[in-house]
């Protein structure tokens, strides 16, 4: 299948914070404004526009993309939604990617925003309707439920203390002291600040978790020849996957995320990446508690499965590690505002790879780095690699 | 980056509870009858009657539950309902002090995810364990149903209170 190459040329975000005086509407904006400003555009360069933002009833406004368009800068032109829950983030990157590589639009400006802070009390209140309607809501649940139900499944096929998972709680604060919008970094976080935090749903602990947060970044994604007369440092989009598991969560094996492996087999494939632990540079894997990254990593074929871990221990993860895994600080650090954590990861690879993170920057110049967020009923792998 | 990230403004608590600045409020008004539809109906019907059942596919062989009226993996109808045991195993759990609204619990609640003897390998249901001091649950504990009084039973995932060990 003939594809045209596609580039990211700017992006842009907005802080994020635990409550934002902006709407939604309003953080969209700061967020696109910033990304078209990045790569000196304007609204009349761009030809389309991808809306990524999870559940409507964060923000209680049905049709909320359309709601937050003129924000993205979708009037009067071709918009479509990215929305397959904390998956949305790196999806809508990869419905960028496509409009440009089909050949229908030369420039697309790609808009994630959450802003879960108007859900009261909690936005949790928002979330128990992921669970089955008739069998499993009766029952109580709450969104910790199914990560805690994963998280032991994880630690106990493979033998992992609750102390080896604290450690990338840790490394992801700590890099987040160095992302100027981050809600959460921590210089001084150690792992028994990890192991004494509340414990909510075993073995689940207040710093094992991402907060509530809300926030909005953008990036601007071009054809070859657009990209190459607006930067000269693009960053290529060399291979994206996605893929769905079945929504029985309760028949899979939890230990492991097949579907994430799956998506990361598609994109490999298209990046001509036959090894990918030599050829992958840095990884921005979603951790939206800390188990998730290790978990995802192994999905990612970055490390065998239950020995990602052991990775973390030896700092092989850390920024100046072999494989420097969430150097943004990621969503344990920088923050989860659903839909735009994952694309401020992607965004994060951008500025690594065009050696513009400033005090985040990995060094040895990298050349290639995966991003990949997950979402849905715990089910869905979205990974995008991108290469200079 | 900086140059990158628009200064956004944040607010406290405080600037809420003070009135420092306008916001306004609404309460969602809707209200849900679902039907349980033709596999789960008859699964409801079942724990309404003290059993639990699962259905089997002709293609794969599998016996699944909870009950569908088709198998997602081979796409074809299911060809019937199965018994299945009200005893199972503990494939994973967690322990749970917090609501749903991150209020603490005075007991807390013990979420399963449990496979069901009679169904295939790994076919778990997402129910609660009881009569369990929470340090002493693992996974691979074997557990069985404690079922509502019948005329208590409404044909509901709720008519097996908690499941607990078998011990």
């Amino acid at each position: 299948m003939a594809r045209n190459r596609v580039a990211i040329v700017g992006a842009g975000m907005t802080k994020f914070v635990r409550r934002a005086q902006e709407t939604s509407k309003e953080l969209a904006w700061e967020a696109a404004s910033k990304a078209l400003e990045s790569c000196e555009l304007t609204l009349k360069d761009v030809d389309a526009v991808v809306i990524g933002s999870a559940p409507e009833a964060f923000d209680g406004v049905h049709m909320k993309v359309e709601y937050l368009s003129d924000g993205c800068g979708g009037w009067g032109k071709p918009v479509i939604r990215g929305f397959v829950g904390g998956g949305t983030g790196v999806f809508s990157a990869i419905q960028g990617w496509y409009h440009v590589a089909s050949g229908l639009f030369d420039t697309v400006l790609v808009v994630a925003e959450e802003k879960m802070s108007a859900c009261q009390p909690h936005p949790q209140g928002a979330f128990i309707t992921i669970f089955d309607n008739i069998t499993e809501r009766a029952l109580g649940p709450n969104l910790l439920w199914i990560f805690a139900l994963e998280m032991n499944a994880y630690m106990t096929r493979y033998g992992l203390s609750k102390r080896d998972i604290a450690l990338v709680s840790v490394k992801n604060k700590r890099n987040a002291v160095d992302h100027p919008a981050a809600q959460l970094g921590d210089p001084n976080i150690t792992v028994e600040d990890v192991l004494n935090s509340e414990v909510l749903a075993w073995p689940v602990q207040r710093l094992d978790v991402s907060p509530v947060t809300d926030g909005a970044v953008a990036v601007v994604m071009a054809a070859e020849h657009v990209a190459r007369r607006v930067t000269n440092k693009p960053v290529w989009v060399e291979g994206v996957g996605w893929n769905l598991d079945t929504a029985y969560w309760t028949n899979r094996d939890l230990s492991y995320p097949t579907y994430v492996e799956e998506a990361a087999r598609m994109a490999y494939k298209m990046a001509g990446i036959t090894e990918p632990r030599q050829q992958i540079h840095i990884a921005e894997p979603y951790d939206p508690f800390d188990y998730k990254e290790l978990h995802h990593l192994e999905g990612l074929l970055l490390f065998d499965k239950g020995k990602a871990a052991e990775a973390t221990a030896l700092g092989i993860t850390q920024r100046d590690g072999d494989l420097p895994v969430c150097p943004s600080g990621g969503l344990l650090g920088v923050g989860n505002p659903i839909s735009a954590a994952a694309l401020m990861k992607v965004a994060e690879l951008f500025w690594q790879l065009r050696g513009e993170a400033g005090a985040r920057q990995v060094p040895g110049q990298p050349k290639r780095g995966v991003a990949q967020a997950w979402g849905d009923l715990m089910q869905v792998g979205t990974v995008i690699v991108l290469g200079v | 980056m900086k140059e990158h990230v628009y200064d956004s403004l944040y607010l406290s608590e405080e600037d809420f509870e003070t009135g420092r600045v306008l916001f306004e409020t609404w309460k969602p008004i809707a209200r849900y009858a679902w039907d349980a539809g033709i596999a789960i109906g008859r699964y409801l019907a079942e724990l309404k009657a003290g059993r639990l059942v699962g259905v089997h596919c002709p293609s794969c062989g599998r016996i699944l539950v909870p009950p569908r009226m088709f198998c997602q993996d081979c796409f074809v109808p299911t060809d019937g309902f199965v018994p299945l045991q009200d005893t199972g195993t503990v494939i994973t759990f967690s322990i749970c002090h917090v609501r749903w609204d991150m209020v603490r619990l005075e007991h807390p609640l013990i979420p399963a995810v449990i496979a069901i003897d009679g169904a295939s390998p790994g076919m778990g249901i997402l129910h609660l364990l009881g009569e369990v001091d929470p340090q002493a649950v693992r996974i691979g504990m074997r557990v069985r149903a404690v079922w509502k009084p019948p005329e208590e039973r409404e044909g509901a995932i709720t008519d097996i209170r908690y499941f607990k060990p078998l011990e």
